[in-house]
């Protein structure tokens, strides 16, 4: 093996880390909209059909206009409709919101199938790469900090919400709407304005997500782009508590185990990668088990969620 | 404690019209928005109507089609549906159908030799006890430490796909299933046929009978009772001094036995085998199913049934409008979240009030 | 300008629907993908749209179904609702159970099912099977691999270690060896058959192992295509021409050709043939020769001598005079498969439960 052309084992090291970049993007992006959402008391199991709507949405776009960005702003936008669906499902009385989400996640597949079927076979012009690795003369590095400037977005996005749901009025709204709703109401807040917002905005930030797969990587829009992505999320905002910072981490984490099975074949480890495809959800529910307790719920977990209030 | 009192059911025909106008509109303008939907893509919604209509229950040869398609949802729908009536809401359908047919699976390879009725008892027995302990294991982590149990059973769901694809594509592969990776096969002898000389299979009776069953258990008895108990106030079911946990637990094991059916039937009816193809998403439709009908036994085989329908129809729409595949997915979403927003126009219309003397 | 499109499908739809009732025979085609995948679910489409233009013959298509009872479903309906007396369930996992059990019902249509086996003593005797030998086509791409790679390393990502695929990535090897004895084969298994994530870290991460040749076998090679192409590196394509996509990178490819079966099998039906009769063959198979398979034009960045060599073999095999697999060949866990001067011809069934990988492809075959 010529060691100026391939890296071996670091090539492992260096292909989850960036894999973890790569492919932890949509992670992030739709666990924050998760996380804003649930932050307000409320579940959406439909950001799966969101992730897909953003995608195609974003590739129609970018490929009619020729301006990626364009459809970065379509996926955004057809995020936040599909969001204001499931937001004014879920403010009826007696409306499951998990009920609401399976509803939407069909819903919104279908229509992404449905509307993308011209699109599969075009190429729509791609999102511009951040290249930070121009220092190194491995051409490898190179490619791995080659970043998505939607990853960028997204790990900003994570520091602002962290600081809002901290430090801002509206972050302490959210925040009072979903741990107590009642005593929300009493002072006057606005329950389902609240939410409407919460349930819009974090659609709208999963459909961002759709628009890294289809615009930056993979990088093209089928049918099978997002592959359960969008429902892992909802895992994964349990994993990181609710806390968007760690929403980051976590999305490297699942981002990176995607890399894990491809990175060791590559140097010629052939077992058991079925397997490995379970372990973000294993590791999850181990977290769960471990840091929960008959006596108090999960850690920064929003009072209302999952209760009918 | 008191029962909390009830008017006597006789009288409440007007609240009983509701719970049936309500869902049944709500049908009709899915109906409604879906043929505008085809509309603007060129397609006549009237011969699109016919065409469904024609193609799910418009003759006992298309029925024998919905009535198949209903079948493993009626059984995936009540592993929702019975924690439900506690208060719990899981989702862990898919893995708990999935590790039920690998059970069953399992059960029926090493049964081989057994005669046919004895090999098929087992094997269902197998699936329900693999089913009821994938979605038990759920109800454990609930009561005793407090995992959420709606996110519990996701993950599970995950689970229990990559170790049904590691063992079909691994150590329970049969090395004849050439191209498309699958356990050993039962015998034909050993396998659910259908019932009398048509289409339909026996999966179909352990649905309707497994409902009927919950529909009792849940309605008519005091176990039932309880578990509406707890689901209506958990905290006054527990000063009541009711055994919450173990009520919950046993309500978990019995809905995972469900779905855990669903998959033995998939594998002695279908497939005569294990592979991927366990995976087929029944479990997220039962969800569904479920909600829809409010989680009660007899509804639930109506809502089967008529997701059954859509679900049939789906193939006429392209072969002979040529719309594509997607078509039914939106469909489908359109009338659940119809049948959703209608849930909140209960006590809306005057005309279904009870009026009071 | 899509509603004028689909009033103008659908008016095509309402003709052909009343010219059913002229026509001769109605024929069904089942995929269990969507039809524009780029992949073997649009070569299957465009070999279905290739027997439309038949004027005796109307085609219906149902795409997405699962291998499941809905398989069974579709089958029957075409049958009962559009009266098909021929039917191809283009995916392998359709065969059994549901092609045996639907078979059985309806014993006299034909069912022509890709890429099985057929067994008179266990199978209904109006079933047959067809394919073609791709790895004849995939040994010509891996010839201008060969030629083209400069580290030697050449990067194969596939679904699942089945024998279909194993016996690709075997002729990729042996043709990139003809001409490059050096050269190795890296192979990648993503699981599942339409992962494109996985597939393009799959391909990343063989990039970033010097590879610098990479080819596939999954459901939909897009985004393998393009990730190559976007890396800089060159690719040779699957089931359909991929060069679109890479208008630099791509070298050649192996792809379908199904119009060419299917106007045999239409035609055989038409004039009365059938497979219980034992006048259509249960067991079809055809590769360059037969037209089958083909492969895709060179791309730009061929050489002249890798254009001459991959032509040489071509014709090699369309006469008979090239033999893919043939000893002295070694299983790359060192264990003997063909002694010298043995040979295992393209119509052996032992191909067709390929259970290894030749000597100089570096991945296992256990899942």
């Amino acid at each position: 093996m010529n060691a100026s052309e391939s890296i071996g084992w670091w090539g492992v090291v260096l292909g989850i880390f960036a894999g973890a970049l790569r492919g932890g993007t949509p992670f992030l992006l739709v666990s924050l909209g998760e996380c804003l959402t649930e932050k307000s008391g409320k579940i959406n199991l439909g950001l799966e059909g969101t992730l897909l709507m953003g995608a195609m949405s974003a590739y129609a776009v970018s490929y009619h206009s020729g301006n990626p960005w364009l459809g970065v702003i379509a996926a955004f936008g057809t995020g936040a409709g599909l969001g204001a669906i499931h937001a004014l499902l879920v403010s009826r009385p007696k409306v499951n919101d998990v009920a609401a989400g399976i509803a939407m996640l069909i819903f919104g597949s279908g229509l992404a199938f449905y509307l993308g079927k011209s699109y599969i076979r075009p190429s729509a012009p791609q999102l511009p790469a951040l290249s930070l690795g121009g220092w190194s003369e491995l051409p490898q590095l190179q490619a791995a900090l080659k970043l998505s400037p939607l990853f960028v977005l997204g790990a900003g996005l994570a520091f602002l919400l962290s600081w809002a749901f901290n430090c801002t009025r509206w972050g302490l709204r959210v925040r009072a709407v979903g741990d107590a709703p009642v005593a929300a109401l009493a002072l006057g807040m606005s329950v389902k304005k609240v939410r409407f917002v919460a349930i819009v905005l974090g659609s709208a930030i999963a459909g961002l997500g759709g628009a890294h797969l289809s615009l930056f990587y993979p990088g093209a829009w089928t049918e099978a782009i997002s592959s359960g992505q969008g429902l892992m999320a909802v895992a994964l905002v349990i994993f990181a508590r609710w806390r968007p910072v760690h929403c980051l981490y976590a999305s490297m984490i699942f981002g990176g185990t995607q890399a894990i099975a491809p990175a060791l074949q590559a140097i010629g480890i052939t077992s058991g990668y079925y397997l490995w495809n379970a372990a973000p959800y294993v590791l999850t529910l181990v977290v769960m088990v471990i840091t929960c307790s008959p006596k108090r719920t999960l850690a920064g977990s929003p009072g209302a969620l999952g209760t009918s209030s | 404690m008191s029962t909390p009192a009830l008017p006597p059911t006789s009288r409440r025909w007007r609240p009983a019209l509701e719970a049936v106008a309500l869902p049944v509109g709500a049908v009709l303008v899915a109906l409604l928005l879906f043929g505008v939907f085809c509309a603007v893509q060129g397609a006549n919604p009237l011969s699109v109507f016919k065409a469904i209509q024609r193609a799910s229950f418009g003759s006992w040869y298309s029925f024998q089609n919905t009535l198949i398609r209903a079948a493993p949802l009626i059984l995936t729908a009540l592993c929702t549906a019975l924690p439900a009536r506690l208060g719990l809401i899981v989702i862990g359908n898919e893995g708990a159908l999935v590790v039920g047919g690998l059970a069953a699976t399992a059960a029926g390879l090493a049964a081989a030799s057994a005669p046919p009725v004895v090999a098929l008892t087992i094997m269902v027995l197998a699936g329900m006890a693999g089913g009821g302990a994938w979605i038990g294991l759920v109800g454990l982590l609930h009561y005793q430490r407090g995992v959420n149990e709606t996110i519990s059973g996701l993950l599970l769901n995950y689970v229990a796909i990559a170790v049904l694809s590691h063992l079909v594509n691994g150590p329970m592969r049969d090395p004849a299933s050439l191209n498309k990776p699958s356990s050993y096969s039962f015998a034909e002898t050993h396998q659910l046929g259908g019932i009398a000389s048509s289409n339909v299979h026996y999966g179909l009776v352990f649905g309707v009978v497994f409902a009927v069953f919950a529909w009792v258990l849940m309605e008519h008895t005091t176990f039932g009772f309880k578990a509406r108990m707890i689901g209506g106030n958990i905290r006054a079911a527990r000063m009541a001094g009711l055994p919450v946990a173990r009520l919950g637990i046993t309500t978990c094991l019995l809905g995972g036995a469900a779905a855990g059916l669903a998959g033995m039937v998939e594998v002695a009816a279908i497939h005569g085998r294990a592979n991927e193809s366990l995976a087929a998403g029944y479990g997220y439709a039962g969800i569904l199913v479920a909600f829809v009908a409010r989680f009660r036994g007899l509804p639930i085989i109506l809502v089967a049934v008529l997701l059954g329908g859509i679900l049939a129809s789906g193939g006429i729409l392209q072969r002979q409008f040529k719309l594509p595949d997607a078509t039914i997915l939106v469909f489908q979403g359109i009338v659940f979240l119809c049948i959703l927003f209608s849930d909140s126009l209960y006590g809306r219309f005057a005309c279904f009030k009870e009026k009071t003397a | 300008m899509k509603h004028t499109r689909s009033l103008l499908l659908f008016a095509t739809a309402l003709s052909t629907a009343v010219a059913a009732f002229a026509a001769e025979m109605s024929v069904g085609f089942i995929y269990v993908g969507p039809k524009d995948d780029y992949g073997y679910n649009q070569s299957q489409s465009e070999g279905c749209a290739g027997i439309q233009k038949l004027p005796w013959l109307k085609a219906t298509e149902e795409a997405s179904v699962p291998e499941t009872t809905a398989a069974q479903e579709t089958m029957r309906n075409m049958i009962e609702l559009e009266g098909a007396s021929l039917i191809f369930p283009t995916s392998f996992g359709y065969f059994d159970p549901h092609i045996l059990k639907v078979a059985k019902q309806y014993p006299k249509v034909q069912f022509l099912h890709c890429g099985g086996l057929y067994d008179a003593t266990k199978h209904p005797a109006n079933v047959g099977s067809y394919f073609g030998y791709i790895d004849e086509a995939v040994y010509v791409a891996g010839i201008v691999a060969g030629h083209t790679t400069k580290s030697g390393k050449l990067g194969f990502i596939a679904a699942k270690p089945i024998p279909q695929v194993l016996r690709n990535i075997n002729a990729y090897l042996l043709g990139a060896r003809s001409v490059n004895p050096a050269a190795t084969v890296q192979v990648v298994f993503t699981g599942d058959w339409s992962v494109p994530v996985k597939e393009a870290e799959s391909a990343t991460s063989l990039i970033n192992q010097g590879v610098d040749v990479l080819t596939c076998h999954v459901d939909s090679p897009k985004v393998i295509i393009e990730t190559a192409e976007r890396r800089g590196v060159y690719v040779t394509g699957y089931h359909v021409n991929g060069a679109k996509l890479a208008p630099k990178g791509y070298l050649t490819g192996a792809e379908w050709n199904w119009t060419k079966v299917y106007t045999d099998y239409a035609e055989a039906v038409k004039a009365g043939k059938t497979l219980a009769a034992g006048t259509i063959p249960h067991l079809v198979r055809g590769g360059l020769k037969e037209g089958f398979v083909s492969i895709s034009p060179y791309g730009p960045a061929v050489s002249a001598a890798a254009k001459k060599d991959a032509e040489a073999a071509k014709a090699g095999l369309i006469e008979g005079s090239l033999v893919i697999f043939k000893g002295p060949l070694k299983d790359n866990t060192g264990k003997e498969i063909l002694p010298a001067g043995k040979a295992y011809l393209q119509q052996d069934l032992a191909l067709e439960s390929m259970g290894w990988l030749v000597d100089g492809v570096i991945g296992g075959t256990k899942g």
